[in-house]
């Protein structure tokens, strides 16, 4: 059947768009606009005490030069705290532009509108902004501290306390045949899409109306926030995310200062303005995420079997909260994984430091909670001399204890309930895809070569599809087309393709009648946003009722004309016809004639809906009580939880003991995210995930130093894999179908990236023998890790120096 | 202080184009925002990521570390070279992309088809370590390059088919489109886009 899609791993719709570079992202709209640069902090804190512009007003094609004293009332108020929560005690936003104080390196200080960008930063270069330098609080631990603290009018840095508790944890450690102290720490990384973040605004004075493009994970709530800042009608406010090169969660964060500026100097100057981001920028001034330091105690029994289990970490929100505890929330209620807790206590400080802000990157403190749970569970098994799978497997949530409730409040409010999934099954797929049992003798034949080779696993739960709802609008023109939208946005999912797939098979349509829109607030008004691989689950959804909703229509439509029963009725191939009678039909777009009568008619086919056309029946109005005019159908989907996939990884590397280097040999994937729409595209984010995952585990890092500058700002200093770090991924998938939702299927998209540095810490603790609790770890590390452990050669050391810097000390000490 | 212009004239995909532009002006802001060829992008304008990559004299190129006043007297081709502007064909490379699912979000992907079209030029049945050393310039955030090294493999395949079916055809990147005749379009900016080219009226804002 050809418009059987769901499922089936078609290429993309919007490939040749892109592949042709007729792709529309930000800065590919606009060539008219003014541009606008930015005078952004050099100091991580300081006190601003003069802006001197003298020396940029003679610059030709300056346009204008704003500071914080020129922002009209409502622009002046500190950006929105997103997402409040009780124990978010201390909340601290920053501003539009920055009034006396700056809190990190990259905060926006002063606005410069030119002609063009490049006469934009040579109006920067000539603002002279002097800044009375402040001391800086920098790294977590420092913060914890509270010797300096961040923000004015506090005592310390803890913007939030959260504490969580199953069972009884105490009695239970206190009782425990055994017992480990463990710390885990992961650094700070971004999520770095290739396409930075920018703006488009244009203002219209003549029909008052806003339109803003923006490289977002979400136009709604974007529009929402500007036309509360501006004062206008939701209606009069239309926001467009174009062509998104990638998002990985920054994209989440709104309204950034730009998103408020750019339009408000549109309005302002009465011309487009458009901002794009540069990588310095994106670097200093978007936001990062990662950084945390676990301290674990776990109580077990003889089996490895966990009998308590106590977390205590410390969340390094950066300088401000305006997204909220959203990622300590997500490792504290994520932390359990696949795994039975009875006794179960998560207790998180979120910190303020004079650092980029912190929000959601792909994973979300799910990297951090599985580092933190499966390293836990790879010490026991060590302790125990245990065989790795047996101790998770002895600790699994079984087949029939779904529904599991976890105890714990999830990031959405509601309750931790897992729905689906097959641990068990999961580790069989896996253990047979890398190998695991045939992997001691391989490991033993390598060491017999001088080579060092481990393996390493890990396992996750990830809640996706988290509300509280998306909408969808499917409509049938009288063309025949099918016009699709719904409100999140797209930053490289294959939206176009995925949700097309659910229509074509819902509606009983060739997906080639189908188009697709996500992400305009033109089209669909009312949305959340792209984010906690919620896409599929929640506009997927939404399509899939609103599709089932034209579907009815056009039957009734077809029926009456028909004179048959609406039950009676199927559409094939786009064609309304009566079961077991294919000759008698009507094809779909005649239906949409139909179903809107008319008075006047425009082409041959829309006189089949005129007045005189239609037989009447005299007792009915034309659009029959509880009907509408028109072949469409609009539909929410609103989940009561969220729904959680599950997943698990192994990787083997090498380790060279001469250099530190780890070569990751081989990768294996087993991944249950139910029903699969399109197994190409899940597979692709898959691929994706694990290259971030890599990265988070072997090489990106964010280097601040004590004076909170960002020492490697740029690509060349910030390392993100290319080809030649990323190995083949071979993939095997579980489909335990939801049954929250009608189409069964679970969010994919962050799922690659949760369990990569756990794997490969594993891995390499295999290879080495050396405990590794700490990510991302570079050659250089490791290597010293090595030698101190005594498993590295003693060689090489004349060639590094006698110093041995301290981690704390990293970026200065080595001489 | 209006910055003095420089008359450029740039062979783009077989066309002759003429402008007016500052001696500073990149040659990736030149494609994309004077003459609108904007399937170049530019992901760091430090020369890492590849985003911007075309083909200068038939090898890849980072147009964000090259001035538009270097590029005068060389053979450029964009993205936009591959195939004919008023159809929906796809090259080979971009074929094999689609097929191998070698592209998300598409932002680099550009970058990568132009350096791979200067590889398989060079190179037209690159083993495994020299597609990873020929594209290890680009960066990709979404795919974890994969599926882009098996787009590769296919897109030479594909390209080793359509040579041996048509012998004179030696050079993959201006793969049909890109015609050997020369057409002047002189730039004529015109409005609020003669910041862009001419930088004169500035100061009438």
């Amino acid at each position: 059947m050809t418009t059987q899609m769901f499922g089936e791993a078609i290429v993309r719709r919007e490939d040749p768009r892109l592949l042709r570079g007729d792709g529309h992202y930000l800065d590919d709209l606009g060539h008219d606009a003014y541009a606008v640069a930015f005078a952004r902090s050099p100091h991580a804190h300081a006190r601003v005490t003069q802006i001197d512009v003298a020396d940029a007003l003679d610059v030709d094609g300056l346009i204008a030069i704003y500071t914080y004293d020129d922002l009209p009332a409502r622009l002046a108020e500190p950006l929105p705290l997103l997402i409040p929560h009780p124990a978010l005690t201390a909340p601290r936003t920053g501003h539009a532009l920055a009034p006396a104080v700056v809190h990190h390196v990259g905060e926006p200080v002063v606005m410069v509108v030119a002609s063009d960008r490049y006469i934009a930063e040579d109006v920067v270069d000539r603002i002279v902004v002097t800044y009375e330098p402040l001391p800086a609080v920098v790294g977590v631990e420092r913060a914890a501290s509270g010797q300096r603290v961040v923000h004015d009018g506090m005592d310390d840095n803890v913007a939030a306390h959260l504490l969580q508790e199953v069972g009884d944890v105490d009695a239970a450690l206190a009782t425990a045949p055994h017992r480990l102290d463990l710390r885990f720490e992961i650094e700070r990384s971004a999520s770095m899409p290739m396409e930075g973040r920018g703006v488009l605004a244009r203002w219209d004075p003549d029909d008052p109306r806003l339109r803003v493009y923006t490289s977002t994970q979400t136009t709604t709530s974007v529009r929402a926030a500007i036309a509360a800042a501006f004062d206008l009608a939701d209606v009069h406010v239309e926001v467009i995310a174009p062509d998104v090169g990638g998002g990985f969660g920054v994209k989440i964060m709104h309204p950034w200062p730009e998103e408020l500026l750019v339009p408000w100097a549109a309005m302002t100057l009465g011309h487009e303005v458009k901002w794009v981001e540069d990588r310095r920028e994106h670097f200093i001034s978007s936001s990062h995420e990662r950084g945390q330091i676990h301290d674990v105690t776990v109580g077990y029994d003889d089996d490895g079997r966990i009998l308590a289990l106590d977390v205590r970490f410390l969340h390094d929100n950066g300088a401000y909260t305006p997204y909220g505890i959203i990622v300590p929330i997500i490792t504290s209620t994520q932390l359990p994984g696949p795994y039975k807790l009875p006794n179960y206590r998560v207790e998180f400080t979120s910190l303020y430091t004079n650092t980029v802000i912190v929000t959601p990157y792909r994973g979300a403190g799910r990297p951090q909670a599985v580092f933190a749970m499966e390293r836990t569970i790879d010490a026991i098994a060590r302790d125990l001399g245990a065989d790795r799978t047996q101790v998770r497997a002895a600790n699994f949530v079984q087949p029939d204890e779904f529904p599991y409730d976890v105890g714990l409040v999830f990031q959405d409010g509601r309750p931790t309930i897992y729905d689906s999934g097959d641990f068990q099954a999961s580790l069989r797929k896996l253990t047979a895809l890398i190998g695991w049992g045939a992997f001691a003798q391989q490991k033993e034949q390598a060491q017999a070569d001088g080579r060092m080779l481990g393996i390493g696993l890990a396992c996750y739960v990830e809640g996706t599809g988290v509300g509280p709802y998306e909408g969808a609008h499917v409509h049938v023109e009288t063309s025949g087309r099918v016009m699709v939208s719904t409100g999140l946005t797209t930053q490289g999912q294959g939206h176009e393709t995925a949700f097309a797939q659910i229509v074509a098979t819902e509606l009983g349509v060739p997906i080639e009648d189908v188009a697709v829109t996500t992400g305009d607030t033109r089209r669909f008004g009312y949305a959340v946003g792209t984010f906690a691989s919620r896409a599929a689950v929640m506009s997927g959804n939404a399509i899939a009722l609103a599709a089932r909703a034209v579907n009815a229509k056009a039957r009734t439509v077809a029926a009456r004309a028909l004179e048959a029963n609406p039950d009676d009725m199927e559409i094939i191939d786009g064609v309304v016809r009566v079961k077991g009678s294919p000759a008698e039909g009507i094809p779909l777009n005649q239906v949409a004639v139909l179903s809107n009568p008319l008075r006047y008619s425009f082409s041959e086919a829309a006189q089949a809906a005129t007045q005189f056309a239609v037989p009447a029946d005299d007792d009915q109005p034309p659009v029959r009580d509880g009907e509408e005019p028109g072949l469409e159908g609009r539909a929410y989907y609103s989940p009561p939880r969220s729904t959680f996939a599950n997943g698990m990884h192994a990787a083997v590397v090498e380790v060279d003991p001469q250099s530190g280097n780890v070569a990751v040999l081989d990768y294996a994937v087993v991944h249950d995210c139910g029903n699969l729409v399109n197994p190409r595209i899940v597979e692709g984010q898959i691929h994706g995930g694990v290259a971030q995952g890599i990265g988070g585990a072997l090489y990106e890092r964010m280097a601040y130093d004590e004076h909170g500058q960002l020492l490697n700002a740029s690509f060349m200093d910030f390392l993100m894999p290319y080809a030649s770090e990323v190995p083949t991924v071979r993939i095997d998938h579980l489909e335990t179908p939801s049954p929250l939702n009608p189409l069964g299927v679970k969010g994919a998209g962050e799922a690659g990236v949760i369990p990569g540095a756990a794997t490969i810490a594993a891995a390499i603790e295999d290879a080495t023998g050396v405990p590794i609790s700490r990510m991302p770890l570079s050659p250089d590390e490791l290597f010293r890790l090595l030698r101190s452990n005594g498993t590295a050669p003693l060689a090489p050391l004349g060639a590094l120096g006698t110093s041995i810097p301290e981690p704390d000390d990293q970026h200065g000490g080595n001489a | 202080m209006a910055e003095t212009l420089e008359q450029v004239t740039l062979r783009v995909n077989g066309t002759t184009r003429q402008l007016r532009v500052p001696a500073r002006r990149l040659l990736s802001d030149a494609l994309r925002h004077d003459l609108r060829l904007t399937g170049t992008h530019v992901g760091c304008e430090h020369g890492v990521c590849g985003c911007c990559t075309v083909l200068l004299d038939g090898d890849p190129v980072r147009s964000c570390l090259m001035f538009a006043v270097s590029a005068e007297g060389h053979e450029l081709t964009t993205v936009e070279g591959l195939t004919p502007r008023d159809g929906d064909e796809l090259h080979p490379i971009q074929r094999s992309f689609q097929e191998c699912h070698g592209l998300q979000c598409g932002f680099c992907t550009p970058g990568f088809i132009m350096s791979i079209a200067g590889l398989l030029a060079d190179n037209p049945d690159p083993d495994e370590d020299e597609i990873v050393e020929g594209i290890s310039g680009n960066l990709c955030r979404c795919t974890g390059y994969r599926n882009i090294i098996r787009a590769v493999q296919r897109a030479a395949e594909l390209l080793r088919a359509a040579e041996s079916e048509a012998p004179g055809a030696d050079d993959p990147s201006p793969h049909g489109a890109a015609t050997t005749t020369s057409v002047s379009v002189p730039y004529a900016p015109s409005g609020a886009d003669d910041h862009d080219a001419t930088g004169d009226e500035g100061s009438a804002r």
